[in-house]
């Protein structure tokens, strides 16, 4: 065990060296920026290659729910298979409609892969790895999220095609309604911690995980953050926006090549942000459960990523057992049972921490 | 208010789009014109016509013997019945009694291949409406049964194993034990497709109430099989005008009288499980003897007209042939379960969403080269 320690301490004493050296030979402002520009690189190649690996666990998981096989060809046990396919996407044309309107079509990918990629920069893989510790971490997660569908309804719209408009048109009525409960439910656990703030977050969880903490409405607003959290991503049985049996393929009909790759790692991406932010709100993030890691603190990328990657395998499950709501379903669902329950859920939360019922350890 | 459309057909905020001709919830190269407003269904115009082949027009240049592997290709998922359908046709015509044994393994095939097609179905329509996974299990199930037809006749698709006067060959050795085998594993997997959708909330939500057929409705449109019947229509022509081996077991009907997506698709359960039972009367007592009896090379019928149906995957299908007694029928008409079941479906899917309108279109089970012939 303290070999790996040791190299632990070795990659830090690398990014130290790196930056000590970058501060010697340059000024102090021109170091920081191209220390950024450094850490923006390592996090776009680890969360491109991340997000392949996250389809390729969709089609494996898929494989399993359907009595298939999966991609099993490229690479042993078909791991290459999404690299594959990413360079084929790469070196494919990039066909677009005659009558779309150019700009706005070939801005929307960029849209909606830039803002899943810039809610990753918050997330407190462990204590030392995290990127941009902000005070008003959920704020700009949730603000971030938003973004996304931006790029969708551009998409849409700029195609002119009707499919892709009533897919957009769908996106953003659905994004708009489940917005309010992603942010409730986790205003819900805000409640608890008292900050916005992710590493305090992740510090008031050192007295049990909030899940625990805030026990029964904690649970009702993880349910409900799960459900919203799905729709916000666009994925079954919420996939209104894509509807592959009714719209063909939604806002990306038009859209190839890698335009298209943006469009579908963008999903993986935020589905991987989704169970992150769930992660680090109600699973004590980076924190091993009763702390029987807490001497190794390196361990805790370890946890932080195994409990996503559970939360990512359950929505999994979800796309491959439920059947797809209607729309007016879907704004049902939201606007009639979710908001209700979540605006009583968090006055209940508030008469708990106030009673100081919490469950703490 | 003045519009801004020239075509006067339109209001102002309603467009059309096209669904199909190569549209996943199709299922095949049908084009439905849609009227929308919105999310609104306010008009489908079924427009047919993408893959018609003329076969009833061919059926004239040919002789009976080779009419019947033309209707392979209608219903493709009922291939064996269709061929049943004509080869009664003729053997009614010409006074032929085909042997006891000819008769039940027709009608044991004509099951299993009711039960392959409600696998289809069962498979599809879970996938039209978003549960993908149904597909895979739907599958399963019926390529059990293609392999025992792959044995019996050499065909897993289109069959052929039907010829005026009997079958093409004897069945497989292994035919009676392989088709109990499929039965025993069945029985286990219709109760997991229960639990995997119907009892689904989100399913039942999506079929229940949506695409409602009354019974009066049901009647005056031609619905035959399972959509006539999921309107209390009792349309079975297995139990009406028992043909084959039907008269000798016993079966009760799938009735229900919701008219509703969700009536149909219980219907099309309850179905599989009555064909179930029948293959059961039957499987053990397949009776000795010829597998076909003998026909002229040159089947000529005599001067008149005549009609048969059966009771297809899909509902009635009609063979109606006019003979002028040469080797070739004056003309043959096909009347096909899937023409007036798309037929009904503008009646029952305006007012509809986009969903509800894929929904209902998967518990009609249209097949499009059976419409489109």
């Amino acid at each position: 065990m303290t070999d790996k320690i040791n190299t632990m301490y070795i990659a830090l004493s690398i990014t130290k060296n790196i930056h000590d050296w970058l501060f010697s030979v340059m000024p102090e402002g021109a170091a920081s920026i191209v220390e950024m520009v450094l850490i923006a690189l390592v996090y776009l190649a680890v969360f491109a290659v991340a997000g392949l690996y996250l389809v390729l666990l969709e089609r494996k998981v898929a494989a399993w729910f359907q009595l298939r096989i999966g991609p099993n060809r490229v690479g042993f046990w078909g791991l290459l298979q999404t690299m594959a396919d990413a360079l084929k996407l790469v070196s494919k044309e990039l066909t677009g409609t005659v009558k779309a309107d150019k700009f706005l079509y070939n801005l929307a990918p960029y849209f909606v892969i830039v803002s899943s990629l810039m809610a990753l920069a918050v997330f407190p893989f462990t204590k030392e790895f995290q990127a941009f510790d902000i005070n008003i971490g959920i704020f700009f997660l949730i603000a971030i999220s938003s973004i996304g569908v931006i790029g969708i309804l551009l998409g849409g719209w700029a195609s002119n095609n009707k499919f892709a408009l009533i897919g957009a048109m769908r996106s953003g009525v659905q994004t708009i309604s489940y917005e309010l409960s992603v942010g409730l439910s986790l205003l819900t656990m805000i409640l608890i911690t008292g900050s916005l703030q992710l590493s305090e977050i992740v510090e008031v969880q050192k007295s049990g995980w909030l899940i625990v903490q805030g026990h029964i409405p904690a649970i009702i607003a993880f349910m409900i953050y799960m459900i919203a959290g799905t729709a916000e991503t666009n994925r079954a049985p919420f996939d209104m926006v894509e509807a592959e049996s009714e719209l063909g393929a939604g806002f990306h009909t038009e859209y190839s090549g890698m335009k298209f790759a943006y469009f579908f790692l963008a999903e993986f991406i935020n589905m991987f942000i989704i169970a992150a932010i769930a992660t680090t709100i109600f699973f004590g993030a980076w924190l091993s459960p009763f702390g029987i890691t807490e001497s190794i603190p390196w361990l805790g990328v370890f946890w932080f990523l195994g409990k996503t990657l559970v939360l990512v395998f359950l929505m999994m499950w979800f796309r491959w057992t439920f059947p797809r709501l209607r729309i007016d379903q879907l704004l049902t669902l939201e606007w009639k049972y979710l908001l209700p329950i979540n605006l009583i859920n968090i006055v209940i939360m508030a008469i708990i921490v106030w009673l100081k019922l919490t469950i703490q350890f | 208010m003045e519009t801004t459309t020239v075509n006067s057909n339109f209001k102002s905020e309603e467009y059309f789009i096209n669904m199909g001709p190569q549209h996943p919830a199709t299922h095949g190269v049908l084009r439905l014109i849609l009227t929308i407003d919105g999310e609104i269904i306010k008009k489908v115009d079924p427009d047919l016509g993408y893959i018609h082949r003329s076969i009833e027009k061919m059926c004239e240049r040919d002789s009976y013997q080779q009419i019947v592997h033309l209707t392979d290709r209608m219903d493709y998922l009922s291939s064996h019945i269709n061929n049943e359908a004509v080869c009664l046709t003729v053997e009614n015509a010409l006074e032929l009694e085909v042997p006891d044994r000819v008769k039940v393994i027709r009608t044991i095939i004509g099951e299993l291949t009711r039960i392959a097609s409600h696998c289809l179905w069962w498979g599809v329509s879970g996938m039209d409406v978003g549960a993908l996974t149904t597909y895979f299990y739907g599958f399963r199930d019926r390529e059990m049964i293609n392999d025992i037809f792959e044995e019996t006749c050499g065909a897993r698709l289109t069959m052929n194993y039907n010829i005026p006067g009997g079958l093409m060959y004897d069945i497989h050795p292994n035919f009676i034990k392989r088709t109990k085998e499929f039965v025993a594993h069945f029985k286990t997997k219709i109760p997991e497709y229960d639990r995997l959708l119907t009892g689904n909330v989100i399913f039942q939500k999506r079929m229940k109430g949506v695409g409602i057929l009354t019974k009066e409705d049901a009647i005056s449109f031609g619905a035959s099989g399972p959509v006539g019947r999921g309107s209390g229509f009792s349309c079975d022509v297995r139990k009406h005008h028992p043909y084959s081996a039907l008269d000798k077991v016993t079966f009760n009907e799938a009735l229900k009288t919701e008219g509703d997506s969700l009536a149909r698709y219980e219907v099309r359960i309850q179905e599989m499980w009555e064909s179930l039972s029948i293959i059961e009367q039957l499987i053990d007592n397949i009776p000795e003897g010829e597998y076909k009896v003998a026909t002229k090379a040159v089947i000529k019928l005599p001067k008149g007209e005549y009609y048969q149906k059966v009771e297809a995957a899909r509902g009635e299908l009609g063979v109606y042939i006019i003979s002028t007694g040469t080797k070739n029928p004056y003309r043959l008409k096909f009347r096909s379960p899937g023409f007036s079941n798309l037929s009904l479906l503008n009646h029952i899917a305006v007012g509809g969403k986009i969903g509800d309108l894929v929904a209902t279109m998967a518990t009609l089970d249209i097949v499009v080269p059976d419409i489109d012939r």
